[in-house]
This record gives structure tokens, sequence and C-alpha cells, in this order.
């Protein structure tokens, strides 16, 4: 068992797909919650597999989608000050604020380090007392943790350069956000697998109850999509609205304690505005007052955070599925991946930047390629 | 940014609880990571890699019955 190769077997998709098309007897719309299932879906063509009427919908689990323009400005304000050396998870680099990009200020000469784990950040303040290193902690439940751990160990080793942006968010309240807002038309919910790894799932159980909406905790792979939406169809047909977990080899209950502990002891929960969705009660997580002094906008007081304005995208109603990427004037012209007006198309894992990579029509593809396709 | 890497934890390094690390091959290529959410994991264990830790030990058991359930979604199935 290698855990890959085993969940992307072509025949077992189809059969499964099959199966899907057995008991569909009308029309559902299901959201994927987590923007690495949206691009495996798109990736993998999951979506074309599906009987007609069988909608799926994008859902905000894309961190780098929905962080406020404001903090990336707040991030490029301290990234710019030549004591400072920033350090962000690579996808967060390319996103536009109102001011720029992060990749723009390391091209003025902004200390700008790409890294792949908060311990990463740690082990440059370390090697260099005499910067000011600041880490971007963004990311959902399945993240946060590893920030945490990265204070933990500032705190016992007594690293007093060390400081965090700190913009992590909550799935629970965003899918309530989604679930109360009027104009919403998602039945059916594929829960996020590495998010409930951490999280355990019992969270959704009461929204499940409450909403009276099936929510299956589901994986990445192939299989793991498909049969997390056989699951979640069989219970909309069985009329049926519970929390089922298909992503059971990574995935229990209570999710996982130790990593829950860490995370309760270093954060607080608190309200948290989201890009293009506003502002959610409680959905976020600020570091907690035993641990303020490592919070960066209190560090470096003079940065604000400007307040967020609506330029011509759209990606709020991109990440609320009230929208596919085609809907959008300005996909796949004025909006790419090279030059983004928005989040959904910097991150491999926005629907936009899915779409642009493996959906776009053949004649805008090859109007990017200047026609030589 | 919840990417999540199956690897199979290869040795264990010293360490507490807070600075733990194993090296870990994903399909050959090795790296660290932390163990600090993982107490339990032991060296030939599969975990899951997330930000440079392991955020679990994956269930071989659970895993073999999510491809049986598969399984049984057979052609001959059809009505």
């Amino acid at each position: 068992m290698k855990y890959v190769d085993e969940f992307r077997d072509p025949a077992a998709a189809r059969r499964c797909a099959e199966a899907i098309a057995r008991i569909a007897t009308r029309p559902w719309t299901i959201m994927e919650i987590c923007g690495g299932q949206t691009h495996a879906i798109v990736r993998h063509g999951i979506d074309r597999m599906l009987p007609d009427g069988i909608a799926l919908l994008h859902g905000p689990g894309c961190p780098v989608c929905v962080t406020p323009a404001g903090i990336i400005d707040a991030a490029i304000a301290i990234a710019s000050r030549p004591e400072v050396t920033f350090c962000s998870f690579g996808d967060m680099l390319r996103v536009p604020g109102e001011g720029g990009s992060l990749l723009a200020a390391k091209a003025r000469g902004a200390d700008v380090r790409m890294v792949y784990s908060p311990l990463d950040a740690l082990a440059i303040a370390r090697a260099y007392p005499g910067r000011k290193i600041v880490f971007f902690a963004i990311g959902f439940e399945t993240t946060a943790p590893t920030t945490a751990m990265a204070v933990l160990q500032a705190e016992r080793e007594g690293l007093r350069n060390f400081s965090l942006l700190v913009s992590h968010v909550l799935v629970p309240p965003a899918i309530e956000a989604l679930l109360g807002a009027p104009d919403n038309g998602v039945q059916g919910f594929l829960a996020a697998g590495h998010v409930c790894t951490v999280m355990g799932y019992w969270e959704y159980e009461p929204i499940a109850r409450r909403y009276g909406i099936p929510i299956v905790v589901t994986g990445f792979e192939p299989l793991d999509l498909l049969q997390g939406l056989y699951l979640c169809i069989r219970q909309l047909e069985e009329g049926r609205a519970e929390v089922e977990n298909q992503y059971s080899r990574s995935v229990q209950r209570d999710g996982n304690r130790t990593a829950q502990e860490v995370l309760t002891r270093v954060f607080a929960v608190q309200p948290q505005r989201w890009r293009g969705l506003g502002e959610i009660p409680a959905s976020g997580l600020g570091l907690a007052p035993a641990y303020a002094g490592y919070d960066a906008l209190l560090r470096f007081a003079d940065v604000a955070v400007p307040p967020e304005r609506h330029g011509e995208c759209i990606s709020g109603e991109i990440l609320r599925g009230v929208k596919k990427p085609a809907d959008c004037p300005a996909f796949g012209t004025r909006c790419t991946p090279e030059h983004p007006l928005g989040a959904t198309m910097v991150s491999s894992e926005g629907a936009c930047a899915a779409y642009y990579r493996y959906r776009r029509p053949r004649s805008t593809a090859l109007a990017a390629t200047g026609g030589t396709l | 940014m919840c990417l999540a890497v199956p690897g199979q934890l290869l040795s264990i390094d010293d360490g507490d609880a807070l600075t733990r690390l194993g090296r870990v091959s994903f399909a050959g290529v090795v790296k660290q990571a932390s163990l600090a959410y993982v107490p339990e994991a032991e060296p030939g264990d599969y975990v899951l890699v997330h930000a440079g830790f392991a955020i679990t030990v994956l269930d071989e058991v659970e895993a073999l019955r999510t491809l049986a359930y598969l399984a049984e979604f057979e052609p001959e199935d059809l009505p």
C-alpha cells in the first residue's frame, strides 16, 4: 500500500461513476470545500464523468484566495522594511493586494523568501539573529498547527527576532455562512479531508442536522472524490443528512488531539475577514494573549491593514459557488495566471486557475499562445 | 495549500515531544519532517506530511476497506 496509485485506478473510477449514474434520479448540486479537491476534480475530469444534472460547485477552501487584499498590503509594507526578512509559502507571493504583490516587492529589493514550512522560517531566524524574520501565517486548520508549533519552538529557544503575520481561517463557520446566504444553492458538501485529519468531523454534525445537508469527509485522489460524491448523492436520494467519512484512512471523528491542543494553546478564535466573502464571525485564528508578543502587526505597529476595495474581480461570487470562472468577462483575457486580477486566478487551487489550465475553450487557448497550438 | 503527501517513515531522530524529527521517503525522495503531531508514529508507518509536519499515521486497514467498497461497484451489477 503506497496510498497514491491505488486510489487512481481508471477502471475503478469508471465503475464508481457508473454507480453514481445508477442511483442519481434527480439533479443535485454539491460543493467541494477544498481548493485541492477542486484542482483534482478539474484535472482528472471527474465532473465530466458525472451524469447530467449533477453540478459541482467549487468552494472557498483556498487560503491563498480568501486572504484579504489588505493583509497582503500589510505583508508588503512589512517585507519592504530594510531590517526584515519576510518568509511566505510560494503560493502567496504572486497574489495581488491593492498595491502589487510580494514578488513585485522582492523585485524592488525586499528580502522575501519562499519557504515550505514555518520551521524553515524559524531556521532562518536562528541563522540570522540580526534580522527580523516575519512568517506569513496563512491557511486553514491543516496549516495552523504547523504555525503554532513554530511559535512554541521560538518561545522555548527565546528567538526574539521571529514574528508572524497571521491570517488563519476556519472551515465550519465558512460553510455556515454559505448555507445561510439567501442565494445558497448547495445541497451537499464534500468536506476537506486534511482539515478534518487535524480537527476531526464532530464539528460538522450539528451543521448537517441544522441545515439538513449531507456532508461527506472526502480525500483528494480520483477514487476518493468519486466515492465521496457517491455517498453524498446516495444520502440526497434517500433523504438523509448525515456526516459520513470517506477518508477513513486519514480521518478519525476526533481528529488529531495533539495538534488541537497546541492549536488552542497558541491561537484564539476571532472574527475574520475573507476576501470576497466579507467578515465571518468566529472564522479566524489570532495569536492568544499569551503569545501576542509574536504578532508582527504589534511589532510593526505603524503598518496598517487597509479595508477591502472591490475591483473588477468576481472571486467573491466564485468562492461562494454562485458563478463559474467562465462567467467572468475578464477570464482568460485580461485575467490570466501571469497577470491575475484576483486570487482565484493565482493559486493553483483557485477555481479560475484550474479552469484556465485544464478547461480553456480552444479559441482562448489559441489566442493565449499566439495561435500556435 | 492543504496539500498533504503520503510517505513512509524511515527513521526517527532524537528529540523531545516538540522537536522530534523523522526521515520520510516520498516514493524514494527522502525529506525530514516534524513528528511532533504523531507521537505514535514508528519507522515503517506511512504518514501524511503537510508543510513539514506529519499530521497523521495512515491506517492501512481503513485504506483497504475503502478500496474493497469501491471494488463492489462491478460492471455486472448493472441492472
